[in-house]
């Protein structure tokens, strides 16, 4: 009769124990933070609630979309994606990793012979027209779609033979359904034709420091100036 | 003693794996066939896979939120899910009055039907994987030029209100799976791939894909309006948009 008891116990234990295993960091959401929504004293913020030294109004909490600065990420941010990623250079990262500078982000395959060089020009084109100096403030991103072939040793390679092998340029290879979700969150659209193919959408996206889209580049080939202005003044 | 000992365990074991919420799958046999729109060579090929019987329902993925708060309504990231996010739901694990516990799940994003599958070990069936199962009627598996195949379905999309019908409430099919036509729309992992926005990698006419009158000149089966409203649908989706009417099931690799 014990043994019931503690077979009935043991698997009442494991059956409590079945939640996805991926719940690392609860934000902690008290980290408020004020600030006079006049800006009286410019950016000064406090962490209580109170009324301004200056014009005696009441302090506004500021939306958590604003704070980049902390540990915090905002629900907009790519940052929420806890998926792993291989860089080129053989490391695994998490997209939180790269907090802290405006990401240029674009999907593409290294086995792609029609748009993605273009794309990749892009990119480089964009890279040109930022003042070498401030190349260390910011982060061009490519991730691959095609997470089968393009290995990190690929990904390696083709870094070499297009000349994006600095600090500035990362490459990611993801599993299949961390592409897709990432895809998704950037409204990108692909599709396999045959498997050294895809069709696929070409958009050049800018993220700030705290991972929220800023701005999104369209089409090949096409007028960046926008896209530059975005980015220097993000870098600002 | 013996025996009731046995029983009791095989009690147990069957309890478990009720309560980890694996819920019930059968095998679909792959095969190839032709989409509404084809990849390059038209006919696609799909390898055999599990498919759920019944679309996810309101018990369990309310017990999927209990076990992973960050799946709730309150908790959800704006990023995942948009504000109709389970929204005739009371609060963040009470189910709304006028909603049935047996009915599928609806007013998630693909963010969560994603991570839902995920989570039981399973994924969202692709487009294709989706199509293929839905082409069967009772007792056919495609049955896709069969007239009252398709009134079947453009029946059901003049219906209303049918997401708060119980899973099992529409017939079987040749797969002995329930309810792919008839209750809810149902995410799938590559929902948005076919009409591809943007200028593409080929520059054949994907753009007229985006309008419906052009689009449907592509496809490949004219009669098959039923499906195009699918495609057209999915087409129109984001991954965090929630919708009254569309839920989501899992599907699995078979084991080789």
């Amino acid at each position: 009769m014990k043994n019931i008891k503690t077979i009935f116990s043991v698997l009442l234990l494991v059956m409590s124990l079945t939640a996805c295993k991926d719940d690392k960091s609860n934000n902690e959401d008290d980290l408020a933070v004020y600030q006079c929504p006049m800006k009286c004293e410019g950016e000064k913020t406090y962490t209580t609630l109170g009324s301004c030294p200056v014009c005696k109004m009441d302090l506004k909490r500021i939306e958590d979309s604003k704070i980049v600065s902390s540990s915090e990420i905002s629900d907009e941010s790519i940052f929420n994606l806890t998926t792993k990623w291989n860089t080129e250079e053989g490391k695994t990262i998490q997209l939180q990793d790269l907090k802290g500078k405006p990401l240029v982000m674009v999907m593409i395959y290294t086995t792609c012979k029609a748009a993605c060089p273009r794309l990749v020009a892009d990119m480089r084109n964009i890279e040109a027209k930022i003042p070498k100096d401030r190349l260390k403030d910011l982060q061009f991103v490519l991730v691959s779609i095609d997470p089968e072939t393009d290995t990190p040793e690929r990904l390696k390679a083709f870094a070499i033979e297009n000349l994006m092998d600095d600090e500035q340029w990362v490459f990611l290879q993801g599993t299949e359904t961390g592409v897709r979700e990432f895809a998704n969150v950037l409204a990108v659209k692909y599709k396999q034709i045959t498997p050294l193919d895809f069709s696929h959408s070409n958009i050049i996206s800018v993220f700030d420091s705290g991972g929220e889209l800023i701005h999104q580049q369209e089409g090949l080939g096409v007028d960046n100036k926008e896209t530059i202005s975005t980015i220097l003044e993000l870098i600002k | 003693m013996k025996t009731v000992l046995r029983l009791t365990i095989c009690f147990l074991i069957i309890c478990f794996t009720e309560v980890n919420c694996q819920s019930k799958m059968v095998s679909i046999k792959g095969g190839s066939y032709t989409p509404l729109y084809g990849r390059d060579s038209l006919q696609v090929t799909i390898e055999d896979f599990q498919m759920d019987v019944y679309p996810i329902t309101n018990l369990e993925y309310l017990e999927f939120v209990i076990k992973n708060p960050k799946w709730q309504r309150s908790q959800v990231k704006k990023i995942f899910a948009d504000g109709s996010y389970l929204r005739e739901w009371k609060s963040d694990i009470v189910i709304g009055d006028s909603i049935s516990l047996n009915a599928p799940i609806t007013n998630v994003s693909w963010f969560a039907a994603n991570a839902y599958c995920d989570c039981m070990g399973k994924r969202l069936p692709t487009i294709d994987e989706w199509e293929y199962a839905a082409m069967a009627n009772e007792t056919m598996p495609d049955a896709r030029t069969l007239e009252t195949y398709n009134e079947y379905i453009l029946s059901w999309y003049e219906k209303p209100k049918t997401f708060n019908n119980e899973i099992g409430s529409t017939f079987k099919n040749y797969w002995n799976v329930y309810d792919l036509h008839g209750l809810v729309w149902e995410w799938t992992s590559d929902f948005n791939s076919v009409l591809v926005s943007g200028e593409s990698r080929k520059d054949v006419d994907n753009d007229s894909n985006l309008f419906c009158g052009s689009g449907a000149i592509g496809a490949t089966d004219l009669m098959n309006y039923a499906a195009f409203m699918r495609y057209a649908i999915r087409g129109s989706l984001k991954a965090k948009f929630t919708m009254k009417n569309l839920g989501f099931r899992c599907v699995k690799n078979s084991i080789k």
